[in-house]
């Protein structure tokens, strides 16, 4: 009788007392929120959902049902917990909570084949968690790249390197029920006490109602395809008074920037301009929504560029080489190249400042941030380099990467020469053209102990090695030079002098260019935070809209990235460069939408809150039983009622004044 | 817990009260004003009542549990002797409305009479009273849970349904009651229905521990429906008559 009014109490509203209650909503109305469904549900406020995305012919990712989807809790711990869910317990459907061991591919696909499963939550630690984890495909935009039947034919589709082969593909599948991501610990613990006082067998009996149950709503509204939502979009847009957007093309900037400066107004072939292309990517990726850190797999290229900028600053002022240094930054390259095929599409329609011709060659960083021994490795395409020319042009690169190197604590190989690129931007570039180029990452052949977490929200900063000593308040930690941080500064040097080499410098001016262990530390350290919001998270389909241009791709919503916006905002200060945003679309050009080469990527819009709730649950027999009785009260008291009002006069009868009126 | 038990509980706790409401009150206007102008006045005595509690809340110290639960309990009997007030209140309105009646009605005395004045304004109070103690627990009981996850009892619905239910029925009649000892200023009749509802007042704050509550509340209520029965003109005579014109009846038929 405490515990239950004191918890009344807390709530600000008493409700065993009608009379109180009453009191509560009419004195405090708005304040508190009600106190029964306090007694009711517990919310679960720190989850993140898994979303849906459509390209042309598919949709992959999770799908609630329009009220949300309610089931019996389980938690999945052993193999008997699974036997349980699947096919002997007695309560269908459960929504089970997962722990980290068993978020893999053949426990998930036998959640999804079977109609007893309504959700999964999966608890998100480090606790338990395999050595590797990656839901990306085991080889990466595999349709998209430069091998194709036509071109390498015996290197397409892996044939030759599987790039990631832990990947289990889970981002890519269809899954029929929401799946949601755990995230607060005490959360998790709340859940896991309400299991176990309600849910749990005991010496093998079935446990009884009432039951604790779940609810998680994440309602997607795009189905089917990017073709089908656009065209149902179109018809809220013409015929709805109120249209309501069912899903978003995947759109957001390309960030670059040159050492000479281009006239940005200027389109199609720059006179007089032989290019240098220094590229990586923005963006990366995971199974939930917006939890895709990519340190490793973004973050280093980043840092890596960025500090190559800042420390070719100086030098290119006082001695400037012969070729412009042109600094580029990708987004959306997790899905099918949105940002390398656009800059490509628009250089090819004379609609950029420059034009694959201007281009000279490319060095793009691909995921330099663990490597061990020192050794970085250049990664070549060998169809292209069969031509003597571009096989000249690539091994000259390789020289001058090698004598950048030198004083350096960075060795740089290069692996065998029939190996094919890796997924790169490189590679739609040299679908237009073979340029000459290389892309430098951390391992040799496939992604493998380099980064087990591809593309998973377990690429973050303890991934990427950085760590702080343990007595560092947060502002400390932001200055902080790790370990990781000097190893990419020494990887910056090396492809700042590079860079300049190969744009035409001269070799005395190489010991002056190196980057700032401390700039880079601040970069690193500000990036692989888990809890910055002001800074980029590269993410392809976060997005905020501020506004909707109208451009010669019709009928698409565009929006600005605002993320990335103020990443190059601060870009600008730092560098006193003029930075150039440059919109990337996935590309829909017409209504017919067979353009082959270019998928079209959209992301579902959803309700402005997914959430997610756990309460008890009881037997429907109980609701019936329920039912009855109030029905029965209600005939009975009918049928009193009338029979007492017809016969008022006869047991009313004896008054001293008999009303005149009757009844 | 979904719609079954939405309706359940809906028809437990307003059953009784749509019932009266439909076949005694429902015909005649000058009674449905007299229902709506008494559930009126159970609001306001609410409103003041709560306002007294509100601030007493606020003046207080939110973590001293003891003395929120003392002041809980304070607001509760204070609620109580306000609604009793404003019945008085109701009353006086009434007994000067009826010389109006009279004046504009056709024939010579008024078109309704003090007891059933008492029986509608009664019922006002009480509808008002279950509409206040029940909407908020239906509203919740629609989604898919039930109460429960913090060790509460799972029957919180159906007894909540089952108090509004006999409390509406106590209104009436302690409406009945209560009228008819300020007609024959019997000024212990108007102590008793006070201090019944004081009582029933602090039952309830025993809840969750519903065996203490409910059936006390149950007995009273049929008490008071016994003694309001006698108080508005029945007696052990005209049941008797009731039941004899019932067995020739049945004779007759059978």
């Amino acid at each position: 009788m405490k515990q239950s009014f004191q918890f009344s109490l807390n709530s600000c509203c008493a409700a065993h007392s009608g009379l109180n209650r009453v009191m509560c909503v009419s004195a405090a109305a708005g304040v508190c929120s009600s106190s029964v469904e306090k007694k009711i549900y517990v919310e679960l406020n720190e989850t993140v959902p898994c979303v849906r995305l459509l390209n042309a012919t598919h949709q992959i990712g999770c799908q609630s049902s329009m009220s949300g989807d309610t089931g019996v809790l389980h938690v999945l711990e052993s193999e008997s917990d699974l036997d349980w869910i699947l096919s002997s317990g007695p309560h269908p459907p459960y929504i089970v909570i997962m722990e980290t061991a068993f978020f893999n591919r053949s426990v998930m696909m036998r959640m999804k084949s079977s109609s007893r499963v309504a959700g999964v939550a999966v608890i998100v630690s480090k606790t338990g968690l395999a050595d590797n984890f990656s839901p990306h495909t085991t080889c990466p935009n595999q349709n998209t790249g430069v091998y194709s039947a036509s071109y390498g034919s015996d290197l397409a589709n892996c044939n030759v390197t599987v790039w990631n082969p832990l990947g289990n593909g889970l981002s890519y599948e269809d899954f029929a029920f929401p799946v949601f991501a755990l995230k607060d610990e005490n959360q998790t613990q709340v859940i896991r006490k309400c299991y176990e006082d309600h849910n749990l067998r005991v010496n093998g009996s079935t446990p009884q109602y009432p039951l604790c149950a779940m609810q998680l709503f994440s309602h997607m509204h795009a189905v089917t395809d990017t073709v089908t939502c656009m065209r149902r979009t179109d018809l809220q847009n013409r015929f709805s008074i109120n249209p309501e957007v069912l899903c978003d093309p995947l759109s957001d900037f390309n960030v670059w920037t040159s050492t000479r400066p281009l006239n940005s107004s200027a389109k199609g072939h720059a006179a007089n301009e032989s290019v240098v292309l220094a590229a990586t990517r923005l963006d990366g990726r995971s199974f939930f929504w917006e939890q895709a850190p990519a340190a490793e797999g973004t973050v280093s290229g980043i840092v890596t560029l960025l500090a190559a900028i800042q420390a070719l600053s100086p030098v290119t002022q006082e001695a400037p080489p012969p070729r412009n240094i042109f600094f580029t930054f990708f987004q959306g390259e997790a899905f099918d190249y949105i940002g390398s095929s656009k800059m490509v599409y628009d250089m090819e329609k004379n609609d950029f400042v420059i034009d694959l011709n201007n281009v000279h060659s490319m060095l793009e960083i691909g995921q330099v941030g663990l490597r061990s021994g020192q050794s970085l490795w250049m990664h070549s395409d060998p169809v292209s380099r069969k031509n003597d020319s571009v096989n000249e042009e690539v091994l000259d690169l390789m020289r001058r990467m090698q004598s950048a190197a030198a004083g350096l604590n960075v060795s740089l190989g290069h692996p065998l020469f029939t190996q094919p690129l890796p997924p790169s931007s490189l590679q739609r570039f040299l679908r237009a053209r073979p340029i000459p180029g290389l892309v430098l990452a951390d391992h040799q052949t496939l992604f493998n102990n380099r980064s087990p977490y591809y593309e998973s929200m377990y690429d973050d900063a303890e991934n990427l090695n950085v760590t702080y000593p343990p007595d560092l308040n947060p502002d400390e930690q932001l200055v902080y030079e790790t370990d990781a941080a000097k190893s990419l500064a020494e990887v910056a040097t090396l492809v700042a002098r590079s860079l300049y080499l190969q744009a035409g410098g001269e070799e005395k001016s190489l010991s002056n260019i190196t980057a700032d262990p401390k700039i880079v530390s601040h970069v690193t350290n500000t990036h692989t935070r888990t809890h910055s919001r002001t800074h980029t998270r590269t993410h392809t389909h976060t997005h905020s809209v501020t506004h909707s241009r109208s451009l010669t791709h019709t009928h698409t919503h565009t929006h600005t990235h605002t993320h990335s916006l103020t990443h190059a905002h601060s870009l600008s200060h730092t560098l006193s460069h003029t930075l150039s945003l440059t919109h990337t679309l996935t590309h829909t050009h017409s209504r017919t939408h067979t353009h082959t080469h270019l998928l079209t990527h959209t992301h579902s819009h959803t309700h402005s809150h997914t959430h997610s709730h756990s309460h008890t649950h009881s037997h429907t027999l109980t609701h019936m039983l329920t039912l009855g009785v109030g029905v029965a009260v209600l005939l009975l008291s009918l049928l009193v009622t009338y029979f007492i009002s017809s016969k008022a006069e006869l047991l009313f009868s004896s008054a001293c004044e008999t009303p005149t009126t009757a009844y | 817990m979904t719609l079954a038990v939405f309706f359940g509980c809906a028809f437990i706790a307003f059953g009784p009260a749509f019932a009266l409401f439909v076949f005694t009150v429902a015909k005649d206007p000058l009674r449905v004003i007299i229902l709506i102008a008494g559930a009126f006045f159970w609001l306001l005595s609410l409103l003041l009542s709560s306002l007294v509690w509100f601030i007493a809340i606020k003046a207080s110290n939110s973590q001293d549990l003891t003395l929120q639960r003392g002041l809980l309990m304070f607001g509760v009997f204070f609620s109580v002797l306000l609604q009793e007030v404003f019945r008085f209140a109701y009353y006086r309105l009434l007994r000067k409305a009826t010389e109006g009646l009279a004046a504009i009605s056709d024939d010579d005395g008024s078109a309704i009479s003090v007891r059933q004045m008492a029986y509608v304004a009664g019922l006002g109070f009480g509808i008002m009273s279950g509409a206040f103690s029940m909407i908020n627990i239906l509203s919740d009981s629609l989604g898919p849970g039930t109460v429960g996850i913090f060790g509460d009892s799972q029957y919180y619905f159906i007894t909540a349904a089952l108090m509004t239910l006999a409390l509406t029925l106590l209104h009436t009649f302690w409406g009945v009651l209560f009228f008819e000892g300020c007609e024959k200023s019997c000024w212990w009749v108007i102590a008793a229905v006070v201090s019944l509802h004081l009582l029933v007042a602090g039952l309830s704050l025993l809840n969750p521990l519903y065996e203490g509550s409910l059936p006390p509340v149950y007995v009273i209520t049929l008490l008071m429906g016994v003694w309001a029965f006698f108080s508005s003109g029945g007696s052990l005579h005209s049941l008797n008559a009731l039941c004899t014109r019932f067995t020739k009846m049945f004779i007759r038929s059978s």
